[in-house]
């Protein structure tokens, strides 16, 4: 076990190099931000005095090296933009971001098995084919659309819900939450949506079709034979063998629902890292991008990581073969 | 007789009240594209930076909502009859500061002094002030190297501070923005504008309320109480926040969207030409073009060139087409409000394909030549649109025109590291005046002016008389020296002029709002009924 835990350390660690040299790399030539800090005004002269003070005049590796030792001690430097430190900028954004990606994967999670359970046992029914038609959409529309369908629907013609922002909130020591107020959770409800709609499709097919496959297996006809009530052959036996592809899937794509909200919290103007790092882009934010590509790396090897070691929890077979390879 | 005053003026909000369609009646909820980049008054020259300034600072003097200079903190000026280098500020008397302290003239050259220090992003707009001196309690002189008859027009964002609550908080200096510096003043404010901080979180949301002892009290509507400032980026987001009533005022309404939002029961879209003009560079100073397909020579060098360039441009194809409607062709690199502007230089040319042809075969290019265009793709109104329009355009003529559109953080630098060959740029002007444009886009470029001239023009002439402007006191013999630089830009054909940007501001039916030629909302101008 302590083994298989150092290797893939290892591993993470050489990743997350890689990961930083790249986001140095690409944001070092990404463009300029001299001129959005100066302005229309500036003269040649306040421009090179500019240069040289924010140190974008040293040699490349200079600049990389500096980079790397800075983030190893979480000092990201500070916004081109805002002028806040990034580590406090992203500190005080990635509550609103974590707790949409939680809501949302839980909606996704919940929902995509349930759904993928009922299509499966009723394969073939009216019910069942409609889920599954109308899940298409979830899979082919891009999210920034059906984020504006939404908005359309439930804000502009229904007038229901908040288009925007994130209502009120409250903050629990360092953590800013709006989970605990009625209108932070109706401005929940359409990101979350919007953001899980993909993730909850993908899950739903993916236990549909692991459902299929598992209960044509021999092991359900003699659980059936036994009298086993269906629910418990369903739940207990089928379901438990379909769990390791959908960990995977859903541990990854627990990641990419935090990468990827940049899209929905650009529509929903949510002020999270998303949002953070579309600002960065627009003005060459060049210590923000960096410190949330690298943000990003850690997050996905971390999960990674997690979904690697719950293998070994969920099937054994996998944890035995390990220890005696290794 | 004040009391009556307090009874009649609550009767008349009671009445605006119970009048009003709005969820608070006295709560505007604002939003826009983006955020104001600091708190401090003197660390960003920036138009978001500087709109939310002006609700809680204020500057000397300022440009109304209908871009006219308008006394603020000073009641009148004038340079001095016996030595035209000073300027003569009368202050306001009674005006204090949110916290309660008095402005008087400490602060105002206190102000002044932070602008200009090293860190201040608003220096460049006080070159020229050599000393700045107080007078009495009320009065200051500003005396500038050698006179400067329009010095007024670099003060309207220059925003006044109290001297003892700036040292106190330790934010004697502006905050350093390149240095990735936060300070008190960044962070907090005292200003004596009309609406006084209550809370921010940057890029999420900024709460103002009324100033209970904001000097200007009767003499403005004063509508609004509090006001709820929220950026929000995506335009369908920003227009369906305003369909839907979850924000009573927008900026930047998409042009597609105009129809839409002035469609709807309850809502209105305010229209005002944008003190911007958008137009193409060419450098004709180059000796050799590195994106063009001649070898040995630069096609751009020839005016005749330029000229058939000019009249092969559809600008009315442009506003009909691209810009529905929504912008107003210039034949002219200077918005309308400016001085030196007239009409016969604004009426733009006859679109004449066959005259253009023939210029070209003068010129000997009959058979046309290839060159890169370079276009920004976010930062005007349709900006990549337009340059593709222009590409089409320029093609009947025989330029091959390659389109290579960037975003802005990376478009601007090729033009100020001189780069691009051609390019589109926008400009504002907001000193109103013609010199702001020549000094900058005219002049040649050296240390300290012509930054953003990547025309490759470079005559001396010129460039003197753009220079003796800076100190011309006799205004009728100023006005002579600016039509004579025009004449010579424009027979020079240094750059193809396209058209003015036009703002849109949607609003609630109960708003009344002029919209502001630098898109700079003064709200204490705002009436709601």
């Amino acid at each position: 076990m302590l083994v298989i835990l150092a290797r893939r350390l290892a591993q993470a660690g050489l990743v997350l190099l890689l990961v930083a040299l790249i986001s140095f790399a690409i944001f070092r030539f990404v463009g300029s931000p001299v001129e959005n800090i100066l302005g229309q005004e500036a003269t040649v002269a306040d421009r090179n005095e500019l240069i040289e003070r924010m140190g974008l005049d040293d040699p490349i590796p200079v600049q990389y090296a500096r980079f790397v030792w800075k983030a190893l001690n979480f000092d990201f430097g500070i916004s081109y933009r805002t002028a806040e430190p990034v580590a406090d900028l992203i500190a005080s954004r990635l509550p609103a971001t974590l707790e949409l990606a939680f809501i949302s994967a839980l909606m996704a999670l919940a929902a995509g098995i349930l759904l993928g359970i009922f299509t499966a046992i009723n394969r073939g029914g009216l019910l069942a084919g409609f889920v599954m038609t109308t899940s298409l959409i979830g899979v082919s529309l891009p999210t920034f659309l059906i984020g504006v369908l939404l908005i359309w629907l439930f804000s502009v013609e229904l007038g229901w819900l908040p288009s925007f922002g994130r209502g009120e909130t409250v903050k629990l020591g360092f953590w800013e939450t709006g989970l605990l107020t009625a209108s932070g959770l109706k401005s929940l409800i359409l990101p979350a949506v919007t953001l899980g709609l993909y993730q909850m499709t993908l899950i739903m097919r993916l236990v549909r079709s692991e459902m299929l496959e598992v209960l044509r297996q021999d092991f359900i006809k003699f659980a059936r034979a036994r009298g086993l009530p269906e629910r418990m052959v369903y739940f207990r036996h089928a379901l438990r063998n379909t769990l390791v592809p959908v960990t995977t899937v859903a541990g990854l794509q627990l990641g990419s629902i935090v990468a990827f909200a940049i899209i929905t919290e650009t529509v929903f103007q949510w002020p999270g890292v998303g949002l953070m790092f579309i600002n960065a882009v627009y003005f060459v934010d060049i210590p923000v991008m960096s410190a949330y590509l690298l943000l990003v790396g850690t997050l996905f090897v971390l999960i990674n990581l997690i979904v690697d070691l719950l293998y070994l929890a969920i099937d054994p077979r996998i944890r035995d073969r390990n220890l005696r390879g290794g | 007789m004040k009391s009556f005053n307090h009874i009649l003026g609550a009767g008349v909000l009671a009445a605006s009240v119970a009048m009003s369609g709005f969820a608070s009646a006295e709560t505007l909820r604002w939003a826009r594209s983006g955020d104001s980049l600091t708190l401090d008054p003197h660390a960003q020259n920036e138009g978001p930076t500087h709109a939310l300034a002006h609700q809680i600072y204020e500057p000397l003097l300022h440009r109304d909502m209908a871009g006219q200079i308008t006394p603020a903190l000073a009641t009148s000026w004038k340079a001095l009859d016996d030595n035209p280098n000073v300027w003569r500020f009368t202050l306001r008397k009674g005006v204090t500061f949110h916290d309660g302290a008095e402005f008087n003239a400490d602060d105002a050259v206190y102000s002044f002094k932070r602008a200009m220090l090293p860190t201040s992003a608003m220096k460049e707009l006080l070159t020229s002030v050599k000393e700045i001196r107080k007078v009495d309690d009320h009065t200051i002189d500003m005396e500038t190297n050698g006179a400067n008859p329009l010095l007024i027009n670099n003060l309207t964002n220059l925003f006044m501070m109290d001297s003892g609550w700036t040292e106190a908080n330790n934010a004697s200096a502006p905050q350093d923005v390149a240095a990735g510096e936060t300070t008190f003043a960044s962070q907090n404010t005292n200003g004596t504008g009309a609406y006084m901080l209550v809370s921010r979180v940057p890029d999420q949301k900024t709460v103002l309320k009324a100033n209970p002892s904001y000097w200007g009290k009767g003499q403005f509507p004063l509508a609004a109480s509090e006001i709820v400032y929220t950026p929000i980026q995506s335009a369908a987001t920003r227009v369906a926040a305003l369909l839907s009533g979850e924000v009573d005022f927008i900026q930047d309404v998409p042009v597609q969207d105009l129809g839409r939002v002035a469609g709807q029961d309850g809502l209105k879209v305010v229209t005002a030409a944008q003190n911007r003009v958008i137009f193409f560079g060419m450098n004709s100073g180059k000796a050799d073009l590195e994106t063009d397909n001649v070898d040995g020579k630069n096609p751009f060098a020839d005016v005749r060139v330029r000229r058939a360039m000019n009249i092969a441009i559809n600008r009315d194809a442009i506003k009909k087409v691209v810009m529905r409607d929504q912008s107003s062709p210039t034949n002219v690199i200077m918005p309308p409000f400016v001085n030196g502007w007239n009409e016969s230089l604004d009426q733009i040319p006859a679109y004449d394909v066959a005259a253009a042809k023939a210029l070209m075969a003068e010129a000997g290019y009959g058979d046309g030549f290839s060159i890169t265009l370079n276009c920004p793709n976010d930062r005007y109104i349709n900006d990549e649109a337009i340059c593709q329009a222009a590409v089409g355009m320029l093609g009947q003529i025989g330029v091959k025109v390659n389109l290579d559109a960037k975003p802005k953080a990376q478009h601007f630098p090729l033009i100020k590291n001189k780069t691009t060959e051609f390019y589109m740029l926008g400009w504002g002007v907001p000193t109103f005046d013609s010199h702001y444009i020549f000094n900058f886009l005219v002049h040649e470029t050296t240390e300290n002016r012509g930054s953003w001239n990547n025309t490759g023009y470079a005559n001396a002439d010129v460039n003197a008389k753009i220079v003796a402007l800076e100190s011309e006191t006799d205004l009728a013999k100023r006005d002579g020296i600016i039509g004579e630089i025009w004449a010579q830009v424009q027979e020079d054909q240094l750059y193809l002029p396209i058209h003015n940007q036009v703002l849109n501001w949607g609003m609630k039916n109960g708003i009344q709002f002029d919209v502001q030629p630098e898109d700079q909302p003064h709200f204490k101008y705002l009436v709601m009924n």
